[in-house]
């Protein structure tokens, strides 16, 4: 019991109305009549848990919440995922993923719809599954794919310490995994993303540390929180950037560390330095938001060997890691993510949300993922 | 010559022949021990006063076949005796039919077949009639069981319908939700949890039994196990058919702490994990209490509790409005026409209803149906 308790204040209905209505007072204080305060969430889970919780809709009006660009399998470009599918095709291939990616459309088609055609795709639950069944087949080549942010990356790097160590030579990577920090830095840029306030995603925190995502308001200025999951998380956060933005021109304290039972100043040092051991920063591809420089993370020195991209031959969309293209990707037609990844629109004011594109029949990968903004937003209707 | 247990299983135990044979006499029979089936005629032949029946089939497949707190024979029994309990009717007949692969060890059949025997006697039921067909290396994931089964409605019982349900009236459940999925999915993938969970698997029969009897008859409108997509899915599945507004209350709903702690890994939410030793019950108001204190005082029923009500349906401006699905009239004629057996047999008709959840932080939202698997991610 006494372990749950600490987790149960945060879950707590009392504490978390109580801070509601707070949240609500200053919202609308702030605002004054005018438009609610535009607050992008980063994260997906941050997504997902404004739709369940109900905080969302009992702020509506006062805040309006934009999801950014924080859901993994969102992100990722539509010519990568061809190229997956495209791997997933070669004969003999075994393809293992996280089972979010299996309903996610490409151009033509889905790991999904491949599996059913006679591919081996197994959904997995940690890259070290994957490993394990490169062990178990040796005779065949076994692909992971990596889709993921800072949060997944450590794991995936253990597994390939572990390949390299134990010289398993048939288990290899498709490295697509994105950095938070970049995008953040490239939103921040472009002047087309209109928002007041940012929620920075906990989990990223927790690898990466506080100082990682300082530059959001020393460098932009602006008013953000790093928040953990439970309602009373999100509710603590938003309650202290509105407080910043209350105060006005007084001196901004810094991104506040609204999660200090899981984020240190520094993140998780062994982490950080698993990955930089097989990983370098790469120039990246993102859905919706093209080409971000040094925001994705491609194999280093001797772990350059397991790159699915390089070892195997496969019909190709999206030519290497990054071919320079900075060009709006040929999105499924009339999908919107990437003005929702901007924080530009909601799901709701995409024309297919709800009509031609549903869980059951995604036009985008936001509609399918777990952590998708529209998806969050279809349940939450 | 009898069936060796550190054997494993071959083509010939499903050629019919003398293996087949030993396989029948010395393992099948050896557990399953009723009358109708030892005469081994190609029928079972059952003597039953006429009654109204029902009448289920449901086929088993799951990985790992043992997993803590059941295990596939158990599954199978539970199963099918669950989906006749939770109609009102008592289960009374199963058969049970077998997939057998090329190798499959003769010992893990033996406990598989002894589990099947102990909860079936535990839910009062007996193995009539069944078959074992073996396929080749490959063909098949180990074991595949297939059970029907045959229930019978007391004297003065009808079918239970959600067709019978009416605004005012509560929604109960009999314990923990998501046991079955965490305790599955956990060993599947090898995962240890620091407090682990055991599936909630067992027949519902005593359970339901003792509900009908302390609530008057027509008082229990209907009742659902919440096995695959979980709870939320068949509250929707009660919604739709009903027509009607259910709103459960979040915080009335009962989930185990580590189960929690586990959807919150595994990124799933434990209103969809499948549960087999959970039925939902809408009751009339007024007997609501007493259903719930019926449940409690049958072991797995411990936790029983109230979980959400019943109104009529909102969503789509209300009823008779022009969006509303809702094609039949309630009128106080067809209320006491319902309580008729044939009447509470007519398909419910496909409407609008739906599910709400009422939140902790206040407010509700709408509790939707997943589409397909949920298919989740670690991050
Ligand atoms: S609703 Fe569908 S089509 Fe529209 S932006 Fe979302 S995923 Fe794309």
């Amino acid at each position: 019991m006494s372990r749950e308790t600490v987790f149960d204040r945060y879950k707590d209905p009392s504490a978390a109305r109580y801070l509601l209505d707070r949240v609500k007072e200053l919202a609308e204080d702030l605002k004054n009549g005018g438009d609610p305060i535009k607050v992008m969430e980063v994260c997906g889970t941050h997504t997902v848990q404004l739709s369940k919780t109900g905080i969302r809709s009992a702020l509506e009006g006062a805040v309006r919440f934009v999801s950014g660009p924080g859901c993994p399998v969102c992100v990722t470009d539509q010519r990568t995922i061809d190229d997956m599918i495209s791997l997933a095709r070669l004969p003999g291939v075994i393809v293992c993923t996280f089972g979010d990616m299996m309903k996610v459309p490409g151009t033509y088609t889905s790991l999904y719809e491949e599996r059913a055609r006679g591919a081996d795709v197994r959904i997995i639950y940690s890259p070290m599954d994957a490993l394990q069944i490169a062990r178990e087949v040796p005779q065949r080549p076994v692909v992971f794919l990596g889709v993921g942010f800072e949060t997944t990356a450590p794991a995936v790097a253990l597994a390939l310490k572990s390949a390299l160590q134990h010289k398993i030579r048939n288990f290899y990577l498709f490295p697509a995994h994105k950095l938070v920090p970049p995008a953040m830095r490239a939103l921040l840029e472009d002047s087309d993303v209109e928002v007041s306030a940012y929620i920075l995603p906990g989990h990223v925190s927790t690898i990466l540390g506080k100082r990682a995502f300082d530059f959001v308001s020393s460098d932009y200025g602006y008013p953000s929180a790093i928040a953990g999951f439970e309602p009373v998380d999100i509710l603590l956060a938003l309650f202290s950037i509105l407080n910043v933005m209350r105060a006005g021109a007084a001196p901004k304290p810094g991104v506040i560390n609204c999660y200090p039972r899981a984020v240190t100043d520094d993140g998780n040092v062994r982490a950080k330095a698993l990955m930089s051991e097989c990983f370098k920063p790469v120039d990246a591809l993102w859905r919706g938001l093209g080409l971000i420089p040094e925001s994705g993370l491609g194999l280093k020195g001797e772990y350059s060997r397991f790159d699915a991209r390089e070892y195997f031959d496969f019909p190709r969309f999206s030519g290497d890691h990054c071919d320079g293209r900075t060009g709006a990707p040929p999105l499924s037609a009339g999908c919107m993510c990437g003005y929702i990844l901007k924080g530009k629109i909601t799901p709701v004011e995409c024309p297919l949300f709800s009509t031609a594109c549903t869980p059951e029949t995604p036009v985008g990968p936001c509609m399918v993922s777990g952590e998708g903004a529209c998806a969050a937003y279809y349940y939450d209707r | 010559m009898s069936v060796d247990i550190n054997d494993r299983i071959t083509l010939a135990h499903g050629d019919g022949g003398l293996k087949s044979r030993e396989l029948v006499s010395d393992l099948f029979l050896k557990y399953f021990t009723g009358e109708p089936l030892r005469a081994l005629t190609d029928s079972a032949i059952l003597a039953q006063a006429e009654a109204t029946i029902a009448f289920t089939t449901d086929a088993f497949v799951i990985s790992p076949l043992f997993f803590p707190g059941g295990d596939i024979g158990k599954l199978s029994v539970t199963g099918t005796v669950n989906d006749l309990a939770v109609m009102g009717a008592t289960p009374r007949y199963i058969s049970a039919s077998f997939i057998l692969e090329e190798g499959f060890p003769v010992s893990d059949l033996k406990r598989i077949v002894a589990s099947m025997a102990k909860t079936a006697g535990e839910a009062g039921v007996e193995v009539v009639t069944g078959d074992t067909k073996v396929v080749r290396k490959g063909e098949a994931d180990g074991i595949f069981i297939v059970t029907s089964g045959l229930g019978f409605f007391r004297k003065g019982r009808t079918p239970l319908m959600p067709s019978l349900i009416r605004p005012g009236d509560l929604v109960l459940i009999n314990g923990y939700v998501g046991d079955h999925g965490v305790a599955v999915l956990s060993s599947r993938e090898g995962i240890t949890l620091t407090t682990p969970v055991s599936s909630d698997c067992m027949p519902l029969s005593d359970l339901i039994e003792s509900v009908l009897e302390t609530c008057p008859s027509g008082s229990v409108r209907c009742m659902r196990d919440p096995t695959r997509g979980g709870l939320a899915t068949v509250v929707n599945e009660l919604a739709e058919a009903s027509n009607l507004e259910i709103v459960l209350d979040e915080q009335s709903i009962p989930i185990r702490e580590e189960v929690r702690a586990a959807c919150d890994i595994f990124g799933l939410d434990p209103l969809y994990l499948a549960n087999e030793g959970k039925v939902v019950a809408v009751v009339d108001s007024k007997w609501a209490e007493a259903a719930v204190g019926a449940m409690r005082s049958i072991p797995g029923g411990e936790e029983a509790r109230i979980i959400g009500e019943v109104r009529e349906c909102t969503g789509c401006g209300g009823p008779g409005s022009e969006r509303c699905g809702r094609t039949d009239e309630r009128s106080e004629k067809g209320r006491t026409d319902l309580n008729r057996n044939e009447t509470a047999l007519a398909p419910a008709r496909p409407g609008k209803g739906r599910a709400l959840l009422r939140l902790a932080i206040g407010g509700t939202r709408i509790l939707r149906t997943l589409s397909g698997s949920e298919l989740p991610r670690i991050c």
